[in-house]
């Protein structure tokens, strides 16, 4: 997929987020007394109590997954792993095809429940998109940039820091933007393992078949996930140089 | 100023066969020349000019660079002492030019304030104006503006060694003369030496001081453009520089080289029979008429004013056009046969008459070559 298409896949994307968003302002506005009125009332603690452990959760996974997927994709695309990198990314590959629910049931056997096999699980899910665009943007730089400046005098370590990694830098930008997506969707699962965070409320919601407590849990992830989105497109465009940055 | 000597690379292939792509290449680059590494794709010329900064490690053989064995100095360094220009230009797109103009000399560790005011320069000296081009990214630039910021990069350390490999291949052919002319006018100036590798014959024989062919990893010829235009060393080389290979001689020579200078001539007010005295006396059929401060206005043809009387400028005919004295023979033989005339009269920029240029006369100046040749060779 070319970079246009892709640009042109964010933009639709950020409008359909604000139509949505105007849906459910509009909706919050005209709930103030009602439904929405009533979540908010008897919720509000709640909500608030868990969006915090929900956003930590997504911090320190996504967090850690940035830390660790980053220099993993720069390895591998390193020429010298060129022989192994395919392999490993299809290890990855494998990785993601196990649903996170058995990943976060999986990690229960190694770490116990709470909040570590719960990062832990989400970590796993985060990583292979980052990875993978860190690999891919890196391998995508064209050779002939890498040759020139090799032949200016670069040393690798210049070549890597001030070429390839400003060149990669859209492409793995976009990882991590899907892997924070996929990570904010994935958060809720988190409480099945003692995790905590809003998955609470839909839970509970879903078994005691309240679908105010339910809401009161779906509202703030679906408005958590379109800020995480929001605020990383705006990283985007402002982070990466205008030069290689084909948004602005 | 480069010297390669006894120069090989020997490639593995996978098959576990070997492939020469240089094969004991000697040759001098001499200080402040350009040599153009010309001949077929897979003749190992990029191989032979990537061997010079090491790009592709040699096989066998020594490189000298400045006086100094390439083999004694570490690679990086090396490649930051030589300016380095790739056919796709390479220019950096996450970089601003004027960044880009000064990754060597900060690679280097040169003061910045130095270092920007001298890409200011550079852009100057291509006629690009620093307070538009400094702060652009290069994809704000066409490309033979990316082209002219790509040479001037490789120039901003001030290295004394150019590498240039097909620098100008990817520019539309009007362009192409246009960046070709201007680089040759800054090298007057810089005098850098330069290897510089191309596929394009004319290139080869507008840019080169001396041009190497080669053929298969062999170095097989290496001389002047005249001299290997006018005396190919074997058929391979005949043939790649074409059956016309006489007539893209005439680009190496100008006008100036082969025109008759400070000749007879006549004004307005002149009388006709002074015109035909001088025309009987120098045995010409023509002559060219001037104006009061001695710009071309005509001619007269010796025929026309046989039996008349009166003064020249009731009978003299218009110029069908004129050569400047610094156009090249291609131009002025060019303009012969679009006017199906066998002379021109030469002007100089200010359009003073300086001298006539005739058919014969090319001829003589391109076959004085052979002529010398036959001598040597009957002695």
């Amino acid at each position: 997929m070319s970079i246009k298409d892709t640009l042109k896949q964010d933009n639709i994307r950020t409008r359909i987020a604000f139509v949505i968003g105007l849906v459910f302002g509009v909706g919050l506005m005209a709930g103030e007394q009602g439904f929405l009125g009533d979540i908010w009332r008897y919720y509000s603690e709640d909500i608030i109590y868990l969006a915090k452990q929900h956003v930590i959760l997504v911090l320190v996974s996504s967090g850690l997954a940035i830390l660790v997927g980053v220099p993993a994709g720069i390895w591998l695309s390193r020429d010298w792993m060129a022989r192994y990198s395919e392999t490993a990314l299809q290890i990855f590959n494998i990785g993601t095809t196990i649903p996170t629910l058995a990943i976060l049931a999986l990690s229960i056997t190694l770490l116990g429940i709470g909040f570590t096999p719960a990062v832990f699980g989400l970590w796993v899910a985060t990583l292979l998109p980052i990875v993978r665009n860190v690999y891919q943007g890196l391998r995508e730089v064209p050779a002939y940039l890498k040759e020139a400046a090799t032949g200016m005098g670069m040393t690798p370590r210049h070549i890597l820091l001030s070429v390839e990694l400003p060149n990669a830098l859209y492409v793995i930008f976009a990882g991590v933007r899907t892997a924070v997506a996929v990570n904010v969707g994935t958060v809720p699962l988190a409480f099945l393992i003692g995790g905590g965070g809003l998955g609470e409320l839909i839970f509970t919601g879903i078994d005691l078949n309240d679908p105010q407590m339910l809401l009161a849990g779906a509202i703030p992830v679906a408005l958590l996930s379109m800020l995480a989105d929001f605020l990383l497109a705006k990283a985007q465009y402002w982070l990466i140089p205008r030069g290689v940055n084909p948004l602005r | 100023m480069i010297t390669l000597d006894k120069l090989s690379k020997v490639f593995e292939t996978p098959g576990g066969g070997t492939v020469i792509a240089a094969d004991q290449v000697s040759m001098e680059v001499p200080e402040g020349e350009i040599c153009v590494l010309l001949g077929p794709s897979g003749c190992g010329k990029t191989t032979t000019l990537k061997m010079i900064n090491g790009l592709i490690p040699k096989t066998n053989g020594k490189i000298h660079v400045a006086g100094r064995d390439t083999d004694e100095l570490n690679p990086v360094e090396l490649r930051r002492s030589i300016g380095y220009v790739i056919q796709q230009i390479g220019l950096f797109p996450n970089m601003t030019i004027q960044d880009n103009i000064c990754v060597v000399p900060d690679l280097l560790g040169w003061d910045k304030n130095k270092s920007r005011k001298r890409a200011a320069e550079l852009l100057e000296l291509v006629n690009l104006d620093p307070g538009i081009f400094l702060n652009r990214y290069p994809k704000e630039l066409s490309g033979g503006q990316q082209q002219r910021v790509g040479v001037i990069r490789a120039l901003a350390a001030d290295p004394p060694v150019l590498l240039m490999d097909e620098p100008f291949g990817a520019i539309d052919p009007i362009n192409r003369a246009v960046i070709q002319d201007e680089f040759l006018k800054m090298q007057k100036e810089i005098r850098k030496t330069i290897a510089f590798v191309s596929h394009d014959i004319d290139e080869a024989i507008k840019m080169a001081d001396k041009i190497a062919i080669f053929r298969d990893g062999k170095l097989e010829q290496y001389s002047s453009p005249d001299d290997l235009l006018a005396r190919p060393a074997n058929d391979f080389i005949a043939s790649f520089l074409g059956s016309d290979r006489t007539l893209k001689r005439l680009s190496l020579l100008s006008v100036s080289d082969v025109m008759l200078g400070d000749q007879i001539r006549v004004t307005a007010q002149d009388d006709v029979s002074r015109a035909r005295d001088m025309m009987r006396e120098a045995g010409h059929k023509n002559i060219v008429m001037v104006g009061p401060q001695g710009r071309a206005r005509g001619f007269v043809h010796l025929n026309d004013i046989a039996d008349v009387q009166g003064r020249v400028e009731e009978h003299y005919q218009a110029l069908p056009t004129v050569v400047n004295v610094h156009d090249d023979l291609r131009t002025a033989v060019s303009r012969m046969f679009r006017h199906d005339t066998t002379w021109l009269a030469c002007v100089d920029d200010d359009g003073f008459f300086k001298g006539f240029i005739t058919q014969r006369a090319i001829s003589h100046a391109l076959g004085a070559t052979y002529r010398d040749a036959a001598t040597v060779a009957a002695k």
